[in-house]
């Protein structure tokens, strides 16, 4: 198999490469558009707005999603906000500072020119969510309000009360509405891709199952985009959404798209802690709440008063006291750690030990209860709701959880995978965010793909190898689709045939916790070479003794989860396999063995400034390892700062 | 905690459907609702019966999947709630409770507790959205909006498309839903060239889809997970009416 790491950066300095890669993509005539189909998977927000811009363009587009509406996308979860360079409280930002933000931010693992075109399109994108009637926060002269998060020091974020992510899927939904109502774009709701189906060596359709009636689908296109979103549920416990799977990005993996830094994901420091083992999933907390609360655990090990009962001077409020310069607002990564090491060292609070204090007492005497409420309020209500305790009076109880995966498929400048015809958008990308993700840059980049760079690329890749003539197309009579319906009917059928005793979601739990405890928040050699002992180990008892009752003719549920359960039992053991290669610490790869005498991530930029693209080799061989040299000449190497 | 469940069993859309009798047990108040039915579910996929199929994603009460009747009331009886925000700290060990799907002429069942909502996505086709292509757009702060008229804008834009409204309504009216989508978009400048034609679309396909009639029991607010006020249903109507009358 064909397996070129070309990621085609234009030539020139990095601020005209964008333009310049515009101006030399190839174009397809308007009235030519329409005999092209292209097939979306996703309808989150980097889905939806490829699906909407490109049905704009004039395209046959067909977008395909799991829930029953595009609206219901994982994204509508986002909170907290989108980033953009627009500079409107004059507080120094620009282009410049939100890209070198993005690659420091990123630990210096991520390639430059893509994330300068993420900053570049930022202002772009506000535009147009405002031209959709997205309701962004205002102040009262009518300008768009913007505040500060997490990590940054100029205030870049835009936001729509807490509910960001939800207010601009909106929009890119209703962008999407007007074009089925239009006509180029149609959708399929309840609906889930199984396999990807090549021809040549090219992306040529897709194989799904109607969730409803069960069947199992051929669909044929030009070209196929997967914006899929993230792979977190691996372990089991995360912040994402309880149907956010690896399916197709991984089916895509195994038909030749190379996988790039699965070991890479973002454990988020402010979300509810776990409070038993029935619990299905965990509730981020926006990190906002970092701007206002103060972190903070008991001075003395093993403390139990009530919070308010611990005065000031038995407090050891950590960030603080480990990174004077940004405090409370430290990037992700390094709060997250931080509140692990304060819990491993025996200082935790709340009944498992395995939380720690965020607290409002200060923000309410300064700001007054209802500027705290005006600004936090519906996030306190949520707090409330689930803990059963009240934040404006008791210190909200926070832990990290996974939350958000940098790593993904492989693409390159143009967002291509190593298989041509293969565009990944969104969080399914290895993307822009190299080994740590900023607050409020999903959101943004899910949408820089979507609405401004995939509809720039992906007609160039039509002009060049796609074909007008209704002759050449491959439908799907294709031995290609024969053969991937077989594969994906044969495994639906082994998945309901094994009748052993144990559910899926049993399996999910056991995975889920070998991943975090071998290959979560903290990882060392000797973890990961047990969990490559382990995960195969349960993998194999997953097929033999799995229990999944129903059909597979009608909605079956646990045959969905079975199905994308399998999948993660795959890729989990990649991550590790990706952690145990890479033998240094970098952003949410943090590798005991590798860190600095005060606890910090030590990067090896001699051996390590290189994203790691795998590649399938068989089911029962080991994976492939291959380097894409990473750059900086715009923004030296430094060691990441925040003291 | 130990209760009794009846639940709504139906194996597809041309099955009849009845209600069925089963224990929960060992319930923590702790545990969402939804996660007591995980644990239901556990059990009996163990027997060898197949689970409750119900519709959740999130579970976060953001995108408007889950869809629970629990004792007679949408998302069940927390206000502002989703079901699957709802403890069970909010029920007593030895409760009955009975879980149904929506029931409303243009939600068919689809399985279970699973409704088929489609009728609301060709509203939204008809109308839901403001027509302006990506590029171009001018600058964010080109057009000031005040921030009262935001704030408003915003308000109606929190639905979350759930179909509680319709669900509870006594008429099945859909009024609420719609009434969100158009008086987001009516309080904002970029509503306002597609203002009339907005309304009247999704007025129509909103009768065409089935729904019923407003004849304000206020229902919907009682229930909206959200709590969009009724007034807007008051907007709704106005805007309607200032398209009858050429305005
Ligand atoms: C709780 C939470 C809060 C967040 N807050 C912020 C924030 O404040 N700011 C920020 O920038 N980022 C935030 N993020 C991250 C951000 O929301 C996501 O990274 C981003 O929205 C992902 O968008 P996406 O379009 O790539 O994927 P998604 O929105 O996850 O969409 C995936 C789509 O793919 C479909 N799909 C998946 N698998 C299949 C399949 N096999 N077959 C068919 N369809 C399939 C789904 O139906 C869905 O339509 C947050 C994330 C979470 C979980
Ligand atoms: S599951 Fe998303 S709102 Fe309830």
């Amino acid at each position: 198999m064909n397996f070129h790491l070309n990621s085609k950066i234009p030539d020139g300095p990095i601020q005209e490469k964008w333009i310049k890669a515009k101006f030399d993509l190839k174009l397809i005539n308007p009235a030519n558009r329409r005999k092209f189909k292209i097939i979306v998977v996703g309808s989150g927000l980097a889905g939806g707005s490829a699906a909407a811009t490109l049905g704009e363009q004039g395209y046959d587009v067909h977008c395909f999603f799991y829930q029953d509406s595009p609206r219901r996308a994982h994204s509508i979860a986002a909170q907290g906000g989108i980033n953009a360079a627009k500079n409107y409280p004059n507080d120094g930002d620009s282009i410049w500072r939100l890209f070198y933000d993005t690659v420091k931010g990123g630990d210096y693992r991520s390639r430059e020119a893509n994330v300068y075109r993420l900053s570049e399109v930022s202002a772009n994108i506000i535009d147009q969510c405002v031209a959709q009637g997205v309701p962004f926060a205002r102040e009262y002269g009518g300008q768009l309000d913007n505040r500060s998060f997490g990590g940054a020091q100029v205030s870049r974020t835009f936001y729509a009360r807490g509910q960001t992510g939800q207010q601009l899927l909106l929009g890119a939904y209703s962008s999407l509405n007007r074009q089925v109502d239009k006509g180029t774009v149609k959708t399929y709701p309840r609906t889930e891709m199984l396999d990807l189906v090549t021809v040549d060596g090219h992306a040529r359709g897709i194989i799904t199952r109607n969730l409803v009636t069960g069947e199992i689908e051929r669909h044929a296109a030009d070209v196929v985009i997967m914006a899929t979103g993230g792979y977190g549920n691996v372990f089991f416990l995360s912040t994402n959404a309880m149907g956010c799977n690896a399916t197709a990005a991984w089916r895509a993996h195994r038909k030749g798209a190379g996988f790039a830094n699965p070991c890479y994901t973002q454990i988020h420091p402010t979300c509810i802690p776990v409070s038993s083992d029935h619990q299905s999933k965990l509730t981020l907390m926006s990190e906002s709440l970092r701007n206002d609360g103060r972190v903070w655990v008991p001075a003395a090990k093993g403390d139990k008063r009530a919070p308010n009962d611990i005065p000031e001077n038995e407090r050891d409020y950590y960030l603080e006291r480990r990174y004077p310069s940004f405090g409370n607002l430290v990037p992700r990564d390094v709060a997250s750690r931080a509140a692990k090491e304060r819990c491993d060292a025996g200082y935790g609070v709340g009944e498992t030990g395995l939380a720690v204090y965020l607290d409002f007492a200060d923000a309410i005497q300064r700001l007054g209860k209802d500027l705290v409420e005006a600004r936090y309020g519906n996030l306190f209500h949520m707090y409330a709701k689930i803990t059963a305790e009240d934040p404006y009076k008791v210190p909200m109880r926070i832990f990290p959880a996974v939350h958000y995966t940098m790593g993904g498929l492989w693409v390159d400048y143009n967002l291509e995978s190593t298989i041509p015809g293969l565009f990944v958008l969104g969080e399914a990308n290895f993307s822009d965010h190299g080994a740590n993700r900023l607050g409020a840059s999903a959101l943004m980049q899910g949408l820089a793909d979507g609405y401004f760079i995939a509809p720039a690329t992906v007609p160039d890749y039509l002009a060049r190898e796609g074909t007008m003539n209704a002759d050449e197309k491959v439908t799907t009579h294709h031995p290609a689709f024969e053969e991937a319906e077989k594969s994906v009917t044969d495994r639906v059928e082994k998945l309901l045939s094994i009748q052993g005793q144990r559910t899926v979601d049993d399996f999910h739990k056991e995975l889920g916790l070998i991943m975090w405890n071998h290959c979560g928040m903290e990882r060392t050699k000797e973890s990961l070479e047990e969990a490559l002992k382990l995960i195969p180990a349960l993998k194999e008892e997953f097929w033999k003794d799995l229990k999944v009752v129903g059909d597979k003719d009608s909605f079956n549920m646990s045959l969905e989860k079975a199905g994308r359960v399998a999948d993660f039992f795959e890729l989990g053991e990649l991550m590790v396999r990706d952690a145990l290669q890479r033998e240094e610490s970098c952003g949410g790869h943090f590798r005991g063995e590798h860190q600095t005498e005060e606890g910090e991530a030590l990067r090896d930029d001699d051996r390590f400034t290189f994203a790691g693209v795998w590649q399938f080799k068989g089911n029962d061989k080991a994976p492939q390892l291959h380097q894409e040299e990473l750059q900086f000449p715009n923004v030296p190497l430094t060691t990441r700062s925040y003291k | 905690m130990k209760l009794t469940l009846h639940v709504w069993r139906q194996k597809n859309a041309s099955d009849q459907g009845r209600m069925e009798t089963i224990s929960a047990d060992g319930v923590s108040p702790d545990m969402s609702f939804l996660e007591m039915l995980d644990l239901v579910n556990d059990r009996l996929e163990k027997e060898g019966v197949e689970p409750i199929a119900f519709d959740h994603d999130c579970r976060e009460g953001i995108c408007g999947m889950c869809s629970l009747m629990i004792n007679g009331v949408a998302h069940g009886p927390e206000a502002g709630t989703t079901a699957c925000q709802l403890h069970m700290r909010s029920f007593q060990d030895g409760d009955s409770i009975h879980i149904e799907p929506w029931r409303s002429r243009a939600f068919p069942v689809i399985r279970d507790l699973i409704v088929d909502r489609a009728s609301f996505e060709r509203i939204q086709h008809a109308g839901g959205y403001v027509s302006v292509n990506c590029g171009g757009a001018p600058d964010g702060n080109a057009v000031p909006i005040s921030k009262i008229e935001a704030d408003l804008a915003m308000d109606a834009a929190a639905c979350i498309g759930c179909g509680a409204c319709v669900a509870s309504c006594p008429n099945g009216s859909a009024m609420l839903f719609v009434a969100a989508k158009v008086a987001q978009f009516a309080h904002l400048p970029q509503g306002q060239p597609e203002r009339k034609k907005r309304v009247q679309a999704m007025v129509a396909t909103m009768d065409a889809e089935g729904f019923g009639a407003c004849s304000n029991h206020y229902e919907c607010e009682a229930v909206c997970p959200k709590d969009i006020p009724v007034k807007f249903i008051g907007e709704l109507n106005r805007e309607y009416l200032r398209t009858a009358c050429g305005d």
